[in-house]
């Protein structure tokens, strides 16, 4: 009987030497650069002896603004994997005319458009809108942490695995072949029965639990742990779109993730959810996955509407313009948000009134919109706009996104989406209302809040290059798009055989080649502003005389964000409080309570990007155990009652007269 | 919990911008709300695959249907077990309040002893099926409702590995502040499941029958 | 329209004469009235986002930091009749669009037959619409030609001016048939059937494709569409009776096989109902055909007796396996021929009758761009909806 076993196969599952790509050049290549960096990388951390500072401080943390820090980092990163995919794509479809097959056969090609929107939605727009989530909230609502701190280092992490098993699959194995959300029956055991898709789902469904748990402790934290004084209608507009995100996220992720669930059933098992045979039905996953897919890209605009929000009434200098209207937009547009799914997929043949209603509760969406887009108008009106970078990205924002609207609402017409659908318009829509919308905003986010996370402004000059670089970008590579849209061109192709398209795909390539500059333009204006930080000091903590709370602390703030909890009377609580004479305490601290921090997080997220590589490679006996392992190390970690410690009277002292000096050398009164 | 050094409201004085008096937040003090919302959110796996089943239920693929397989007797008993360890779970929650520990653990054994039996039944529901043939293979209809009783199945083998973690725990360490609250949760998600099941046990099984 | 459309193409025609935006400029009735409709909702939308991109604009500019002149009011947050505007302004324009695309919506359903065939010709009564059956392959197409007993791989042709029925399905995964100039795209998916109706009004060859991504010979999946006259597609026909052979099940089974950039292929004669065993899945003899087995399904089953009743999971490598169980059974043993299952039952599914009612909201106009005649309603259609 035992003669029969393979056990090379027991061992190793389906990894063979042939998973590891050489015959790939542009993928030998990848690898060479990323081993290089990251053994350059792992190098000078050891030279400098701070692993035990990165463990220490950085990876086992519970403070949210590091974990915050550790989000924005990673988006970062991915950012470049992702961006790489997209210029691969466009020099390809710019070069396969005229009998030419490009450069990429269709298995990488089909790879990389798959891994482009996987990577640019989960691992970019995600890890940096909770980032940003993540950093500001608490310190918006002055409070010293979030609900569950330990939770939100696991979220990070589990995020952090997805994102390893995705960059995995590049130099072991292959990805997805089926477009980034994995349409069966194309995605089913049948049709790809390679890794790729499985790497997918694993990759999705560990980042998937981390965000959903990073939902849950926003929401908590948000709903417990303002300051008094706050009411819900007095939180920042940012908060309040960080709590209609995170009641998204924690009401559509399940359900990405039960869909997921029977995916890899039918994968593993062999039953019939989304096959075509035996009862199941494939169509069935693409309404699942919109009622996740659709919510996903609020989740994703919203933080983004509130961060325009804060900056639009900052930079004006002025009171928000309509706030309560705001507020009762992003709501409506939280639950309106459900209702729309079907039309990503009118085509499918549903009868005219189904695809009628859907159409209509579509444009409904763009009513709440439009109101916003309208009251951050009047926001400026009347204001004293300082055109400072944010306030830049922020216009640019108002430009781009109204006319990726426009087009959205054309898309939700059945019958013109019968004429555009899954064609390059549509790409150069969500594009539009993604890089016009979320990246812009992310942008704008991260140059305005730069300086409190980490004590000096972004360079301006390389952030005027960056921002140039973005925008006309942005409108020289999508705009084409539209056009052949228009003209017809499906998305997704690889070659084409009418060589007077060409041109257009010449022109989108050298778009991407100007975001290519916007982008290498945003890292040397952190290199730069790292290089002159002396120069961009800001001691005040209010670099940009801002409104809101997270100014009314030192940049950075002290691990406790706040020696005392302020008390709020009105929605811009920190302006309200330069104007009516706040004086900041200089006496009578107290000891501050905080967590302490904890490695179970990253063990956790480890030992789940090991079960799901057994999973992956049929490693049964791998997988197996390290879920064990995760069981027995979770149980661990609650034998653990002992969560926090003191941060000393004296301690909080120093650090608060460190504070006080600052403000009188930068001769800030109090 | 915290005193305002003075009123805001009141007259021309200077308001009050920061507590001055303050106490360290309870900790936990947002457990139950988190909890409750991962619930809720657990609610919706299973609201997916109610609809899945909702979909394929009638999918048989010329194979069998529920009245072929199900025995409306067996799951009587196991319904039974269930819905009994949630009353149990209960006797132990009032020994909670009392702050009896070893009623408290007395009665989780009991609940545990419950959920086990439920556990078992279940699984040779599904031993009996899979050895007939009706495997999760065999058609949509099966695999739907594979799915939709094994996750509620697996739930509760978590809920009761959980229990008995939370029994040493409260062994170790009595009824303190942190274990009530760890026990608060266990209940919730207890009683979450036997609502689940109540769910699967009229839509699963006795409409299955009835169709 | 025609204003309309000199509006869209004015400027687009002048930047490129060669590029052909066969959306904006279809040749086919349906595509035609798709393109009024972008049109339209573009319109209808510039009206609120050209004033709101101006606006942008020109407050950036006036209440920039250097303009002191200009008024600052730093706490003004608040009017209620702003706030009314703009919130009805955009609700306004969704009502218009709303009532437009409900009613669009409808008249052109892709379900829908056609009653017209351009906006000053209906379709006449005797004429019937030419019926195609779409298959999707990997990665390939295959049009049967059921009234004419031919096939075509990767080329179709119709008559000008005379509607078509395209009946769709695919043998293995999801694509979407497109042809720009004709009408909108419908999917086609397996073991499942849409429906899409069309006209073409002017002869010439058009591209059409798969739309949606459907594996690695997607990019090769084209076909070329000859809109002909009368005289032309009969001389088509003829030629396409010429030089094809057969297809019969066996040789649909060897094309099915998955192949990229395939050359056009014709065939004389096809086996009957060849469309609807590809629809139901049960082309390879032995299988159960899908509407055997829903029927069964519906009626409860086959109960435990049904269990086993699987054809053995082939080996021949592109067969589902799954991770856990290896190789596994996809397909349940027809319980009787399909012959003796196509004679026990009607297979001729009539077209639904023309649905010429116009379609009103409350108090909206009859759309003046359409020439609906009255309707006409089919002696049977009312008694089977009345139900006796």
């Amino acid at each position: 009987m035992f003669e029969n076993i393979d056990l090379t196969k027991l061992i190793f599952g389906r990894l063979t030497w042939d998973a590891i790509p050489i015959h790939e050049p542009i993928l030998v290549g990848t690898f060479a650069v990323v081993a290089l960096g990251g053994l350059m990388l792992v190098g000078a951390v050891t030279r400098y002896g701070l692993w035990g500072y990165l463990w220490r401080e950085w990876f086992t943390t519970v403070d949210h603004k590091r974990i915050g820090i550790m989000y924005m980092i990673l988006g970062v990163v991915m950012l470049l994997r992702g961006f790489a995919d997209a210029i691969m794509m466009r020099i390809q479809q710019a070069m396969a005319f005229n009998g030419s097959e490009g450069y990429l056969n269709a298995h990488h090609y089909d790879q990389i458009f798959t891994a482009h929107g996987v990577i640019m939605i989960f691992f970019v727009a995600m890890p940096l809108v909770t980032g940003l989530m993540n950093y500001i909230v608490p310190l918006q609502i002055g409070a010293r942490d979030v609900s569950f701190p330990f939770l939100n280092n696991f979220s990070f992490w589990m995020t952090t695995g997805g994102a390893v098993l995705l960059m995995m699959s590049l130099f072991l194995g292959e990805f997805a072949r089926t477009g980034w959300l994995a349409y069966p029956p194309l995605s089913g055991a049948e049709h790809s029965p390679g890794v790729g898709v499985d790497y997918y789902i694993w990759s999705l469904q560990v980042a998937g639990v981390g965000t959903t748990l990073s939902g849950i402790n926003l929401i908590c934290t948000i709903v417990k742990m303002r300051a008094p004084g706050m009411t819900m209608m007095k939180m920042p507009v940012f908060v309040w779109t960080s709590l209609c995100t995170n009641v998204l996220i924690v009401a559509t992720f399940p359900v990405l993730t039960a869909t997921l669930v029977l995916l890899s059933l039918d994968r593993y098992v062999g039953t019939n959810f989304f096959t075509s045979d035996l009862g199941g039905n494939p169509m069935m996953y693409v309404n699942l996955i919109w009622i996740w897919g659709h919510p996903e890209v609020y989740i994703l605009i919203l933080p983004v509407f509130g961060i325009f929000s804060e900056i639009a009434a900052t930079f004006s200098g002025k009171r928000l313009f309509g706030y309560t209207s705001m507020v009762y937009a992003t709501v409506v547009i939280t639950i309106l948000s459900y209702l729309v799914w079907l039309h990503h997929f009118f085509t499918m043949g549903s009868g005219a009134s189904v695809n009628s209603f859907f159409g209509i509760t579509t444009m409904i969406i763009s009513i709440p919109t439009g109101a916003k887009v309208f009251n951050w108008l009047f926001t400026m009106y009347r204001g004293r706009i300082r055109f400072e970078l944010p306030m830049m990205w922020t216009v640019a924002f108002m430009l781009t996104f109204v006319i990726g609207g426009m087009t959205g609402v054309l898309l939700a017409v059945p019958p013109a989406d019968f004429v555009l659908h899954n064609s390059l318009f549509l790409v150069a829509h969500f594009h539009n209302v993604i890089i016009g919308g979320v990246v812009y905003g992310l942008f704008a986010g991260m140059i305005y809040w730069f300086p409190k996370a980490f004590g000096f402004r972004l360079d301006p000059f390389w952030g005027k290059v960056s921002f140039w670089g973005w925008v006309l970008g942005f409108y020289f590579a999508f705009m084409p798009l539209y056009v052949l849209g228009l003209m017809g061109v499906t998305r997704r192709l690889r070659v084409f055989d009418d060589p007077s398209l060409q041109i257009w795909f010449l022109i989108a390539g050298f778009g991407a080649f100007l975001i290519l500059v916007g982008i290498v333009a945003f890292l040397i204006q952190i290199v730069v502003s790292i290089a002159r930080r002396e120069q961009l000091r800001d001691t005040t903590g209010d670099p940009w005389n801002g409104r809101t709370l997270e100014w009314a602390t030192s940049s950075p703030p002290p691990d406790y964000n706040f020696a005392f909890t302020p008390v709020v009377h009105d929605n811009d609580a920190w302006w309200d409080m330069k104007r009516r004479g706040y004086r900041r305490p200089l006496e009578g601290f107290k000891p501050i309570h905080m967590p302490s921090n904890t490695g179970t997080g990253v063990i956790l997220a480890g030992l789940s990007v090991v079960l799901s590589f057994g999973l992956i490679w049929y490693m049964w006996w791998l997988a197996a155990l390290s879920f064990v392992a995760i069981i027995g190390v979770a149980i661990a970690h609650t034998f653990n009652y002992d969560h926090g410690f003191y941060i000393a009277e004296n301690e909080v002292v120093g650090t608060e007269t460190e504070r006080t000096k600052l403000l009188a050398a930068s001769g800030v009164n109090a | 919990m915290t005193t305002l050094a003075r009123d805001a409201n009141t007259g021309d004085e200077a308001p009050v911008f920061y507590v001055k008096d303050e106490h360290a937040h309870p900790e936990g003090s947002s457990t139950m709300l988190g909890f409750w919302i991962y619930l809720m959110s657990d609610c919706l796996i299973f609201a997916v695959l109610f609809a899945i089943y909702g979909v394929l239920g009638g999918s048989y693929a010329a194979g069998p249907a529920p009245k072929d397989l199900f025995d409306l007797g067996l799951v009587a008993v196991n319904t039974a077990m269930l819905l009994l360890s949630s009353l149990t779970f209960g006797f132990a929650m009032l020994e909670m309040m009392k702050s009896n520990v070893r009623g408290t653990l007395f009665w989780l054994v009991v609940t545990a002893v419950f959920g086990l039996a439920f556990l078992g039944i279940e699984l040779y529901e599904f031993a009996h099926l899979i050895h007939i043939g009706a495997t999760p293979q065999r058609s949509a209809f099966l695999s739907a409702f594979f799915t939709l009783v094994g996750t509620h199945g697996l739930h509760v083998t978590f809920g009761i590995v959980w229990l008995a973690t939370l029994w040493v725990q409260m062994r170790r360490h009595g009824l303190i502040e942190a274990n009530r609250r760890r026990l608060m949760c266990l209940s919730m998600f207890w009683h979450f499941l036997d609502v689940i099941w109540i769910g699967v046990f009229t839509f699963v099984y006795l409409m299955g029958v009835l169709r | 329209m025609s204003r309309f459309r000199l509006l869209a193409l004015a400027p687009l025609t002048l930047m490129l004469g060669g590029c052909d935006f066969v959306v904006l400029n279809p040749a086919g009735d349906i595509a035609v009235q798709q393109r009024d409709l972008v049109v339209i909702s573009t319109v209808l939308m510039l009206l609120i986002i050209v004033p709101v991109m101006a606006l942008t604009v020109f407050f950036a500019w006036k209440y920039r930091e250097a303009n002191e002149p200009a008024d600052y009011d730093p706490d003004w947050n608040h009017s209620t009749y702003l706030e009314l505007v703009i919130w009805a302004a955009p609700l306004l324009i969704i009502i218009c669009l709303g009532a437009v695309t409900w009613m669009w919506t409808h008249l052109l359903d892709p379900y829908r037959s056609l009653d017209r065939v351009t906006h000053e010709q209906p379709v006449a009564a005797e004429v019937k619409p030419l019926e195609v059956e779409v298959v999707a392959l990997d990665w390939k197409w295959l049009f049967i030609y059921p009234e004419h007993g031919i096939a075509t791989v990767n080329e179709m042709a119709a008559p000008v001016d005379r509607p078509i029925r395209f009946r769709l399905t695919a043998t293995s995964v999801m694509n979407a048939f497109y042809v720009p100039a004709l009408a909108g795209m419908i999917y086609a998916m397996p073991g499942m059937e849409t429906t899409l109706h069309g006209v073409i009004n002017k002869s010439g060859t058009y591209t059409g494709f798969s739309a949606n991504y459907s594996g690695d010979g997607f990019s090769g999946m084209r076909f070329a569409f000859h809109g002909l006259d009368e005289g032309g597609f009969e001389k088509w026909l003829a030629a396409v009776r010429v030089e094809g052979g057969a297809l019969d099940r066996a040789t649909y089974l060897e094309l099915a096989k998955p192949s990229e950039n395939e050359p056009v292929r014709r065939y004389a004669t096809v086996e009957p109902q060849l469309f609807r065993l590809i629809r139901d899945r049960c082309a390879e003899p032995g299988k159960m055909c899908m509407d055997e087995m829903m029927a069964i399904d519906a009626s409860g089953g086959l109960g435990l007796a049904g269990i086993n009743l699987l054809q053995p999971p082939d080996d021949k490598g592109a067969a589902a396996r799954s991770a856990l169980f290896g190789p596994k059974a996809t397909a349940v043993t027809g319980i009787c021929t399909t012959e003796e299952a196509m004679a026990a039952r009607q297979t001729t599914s009539a077209p639904r009758p023309a649905d010429r009612q116009p379609l009103l909201g409350a108090g909206l106009p009859r759309p003046p761009f359409t020439s609906f005649t009255s309707p006409k309603i089919d002696a049977s259609l009312l008694r089977s909806l009345s139900g006796t």
